[in-house]
């Protein structure tokens, strides 16, 4: 069998979730091709040609596939399917916006956010927030899943295969592109960022959490994250949501700031190699999943945190 | 124009999920079940846009069993004109959803679907894209803003790193994210006029029969658990431990 992942890209560079993609795409067959489906991306593709094990690299480009409009997609991956038997896509936004698309064309049940592969057939999935794990088998011809990328290694580096340019498909005729508003920072991405510092409810506003949380990340080189009740209440944008309905994070370090530790938080986080609680709470869930707890107001514990790590040469 | 709005029964946002002793499933067993949130944020979104003109009927489906009644009554409390029930007790795969609500659709003829981008149970994130699918129909996911316009929708999105714009032709289904509203609390007085609201109860066989399904579940398991750790007293003893005992600084 022949698998087919969709790299995660945004036409300049390819994202680390299409390497641990491939690393679960392995774990199904040896034969891995990769598709870069986007306008503009022969530099994403001579990336994705290094991966280690990857049999060659496709290229669809058309403005609409550019901006990764999911019909547009679905249309290019759909007709390849014919030589495929699997199509791995990493479970980000996108992702998650074409994958069932090309499920149902393909009238095939998708299997969304698999974290690991028992078999070609037999996958593993986080369902209710996490707070339970289906082991799940599918029964169709061929299968779309959706791939949760922090349980994954990235694949190494070292390959050299032949890129190959494909049918861009029919486009998405009844849907226009208007204009995107992308965050333009200087900090590492959230998905993949060594450290992550994330603020909650205790902020109390946006003004706050951009006070607070901000320069305590900038000092650590860290991402910024949010709880759904800090995205919620407007003091963080909705990109910053770590959990279930938000994004899976599961770095080196993570610092929660002033968080309680809601079920649909820790889902996003409990991965993550260490993890650090600062809440005056002392009872506060995140408590029990945090390696190392500070119990203490926010407003002195990130001032001291921030001088002790000044004083400690960061 | 008539907006559908699917509408999914789940356990409550607020209830801790329990695996069953011998991994079939999650219990649900007294558990308290309510709308998943965003069909709520849905729910309310269709009645924003009636209220502003640019729709004159909304209708609630559900695929479910009987108690999934409650369920569209609910939403039909907020705001919803009727409802429609596709009596299941079988527990049906998204792909199996998203063909009834094709024959629903075809049935209602809507202008616009407006349903949750996810449902908090299976988590699957997958209903509203297939059925776009299914009807050929454009799509736009995770929606934190909806206008109507003549015969297209603008919609803004969350799409990662930020939002992006589309517009799309109608008819069209657009799923709902977190902040695109906060769903309103259903008053006394609508809560009663509610009552009066028609809910036609039918079966997956008046809209084509079930199809089957394609997957089987293995077993349901408790995730691996995380044990707590040690509670520092100072700022500075944190660094000194981060960097010396668990080297990650």
């Amino acid at each position: 069998m022949a698998v087919l992942v969709a790299a995660d890209h945004d036409n300049q560079s390819l994202k680390d979730n299409t390497l641990k993609t491939v690393t679960a795409a392995l774990a199904l067959s040896p034969d891995v091709d990769v598709l870069v489906a986007g306008q503009g991306v022969a530099g994403v593709a001579a990336e994705a040609a290094k991966i280690a094990g990857v049999r060659k690299v496709l290229t669809a480009e058309s403005d609409a596939l550019g901006k990764q409009i999911a019909e547009a997609v679905a249309g290019a991956i759909v007709p390849l399917m014919a030589g495929y038997d699997a199509v791995l896509i990493p479970a980000t936004a996108a992702g998650k916006n074409y994958a069932p698309r090309v499920a149902a064309l393909l009238d095939v049940a998708p299997i969304s956010e698999i974290i690991q592969v028992v078999s070609p057939t037999t996958f593993v999935r986080p369902i209710y927030a996490g707070n339970a794990l289906e082991t799940v088998e599918s029964g169709d011809p061929k299968k779309v899943i959706t791939v949760r990328a922090t349980a994954f290694k990235a694949a190494a580096e070292g390959g050299s295969a032949p890129i190959e340019e494909v049918d861009p498909g029919p486009g998405a005729p009844k849907t226009r592109f208007v204009s995107d508003e992308l965050v333009k920072s200087d900090r590492p991405e959230l998905a993949g960022a060594k450290i992550v510092v994330s603020g909650g409810r205790a902020m109390g506003s946006a003004e706050e959490f951009h006070r607070v949380i901000e320069p305590l990340a900038d000092r650590l080189g860290a991402a910024v994250g949010a709880s759904r009740a800090a995205v919620d209440a407007g003091y963080a944008p909705n990109d910053y949501q770590v959990g279930q309905t938000g994004k899976v994070v599961a770095p080196q370090l993570y610092i929660a700031v002033g968080i309680s530790g809601a079920i649909q938080h820790l889902a996003g986080m409990k991965d993550s190699k260490v993890i650090v609680a600062i809440n005056k709470d002392a009872d506060a869930p995140i408590f029990q999943v945090a390696d190392y707890g500070l119990v203490a107001d926010y407003k002195t514990a990130v001032p001291e945190l921030m001088n002790a790590l000044a004083a400690a040469g960061h | 124009m008539k907006i559908l709005v699917p509408v999914k029964r789940v356990i409550d946002y607020n209830v801790k999920a329990r695996v069953k002793s011998d991994q079939t499933g999650v219990d649900l067993a007294n558990v308290k079940m309510s709308m998943n949130p965003f069909c709520e944020i849905a729910v309310e979104e269709a009645i924003r846009q009636k209220e502003k003109g640019k729709a004159d009927e909304i209708v609630i489906v559900s695929v479910g069993p009987i108690q999934a009644q409650e369920t569209i009554r609910t939403a039909l409390a907020m705001g919803g004109d009727r409802g429609v029930l596709i009596q299941t007790d079988a527990d049906p795969e998204p792909l199996q959803v998203a063909k009834l609500l094709k024959a629903v659709a075809e049935a209602e003829a809507p202008g616009l679907i407006l349903m949750g981008k996810q449902a908090i149970d299976g988590d699957n994130n997958a209903v509203g894209q297939m059925l776009s699918a299914l009807l050929g129909w454009p799509q736009a996911t995770f929606a934190s803003k909806v206008e109507i316009g003549d015969n297209t929708v603008r919609v803004t999105r969350e799409v990662d790193g930020g939002l992006q714009v589309l517009d799309l032709d109608l008819p069209a289904v657009v799923t709902a994210d977190l902040r695109l509203n906060e769903p309103r609390y259903a008053s006394l007085p609508n809560i009663m006029k509610a009552k009066k609201k028609t809910i036609d109860i039918k079966t997956a066989d008046d809209y084509g029969g079930l199809s089957s399904g394609h997957l089987k579940v293995v077993k349901v398991t408790e995730p691996p658990k995380r044990v707590a750790g040690v509670k520092v007293e100072t700022a500075a003893e944190l660094v000194s431990k981060l960097k010396t005992e668990a080297g990650v600084l």
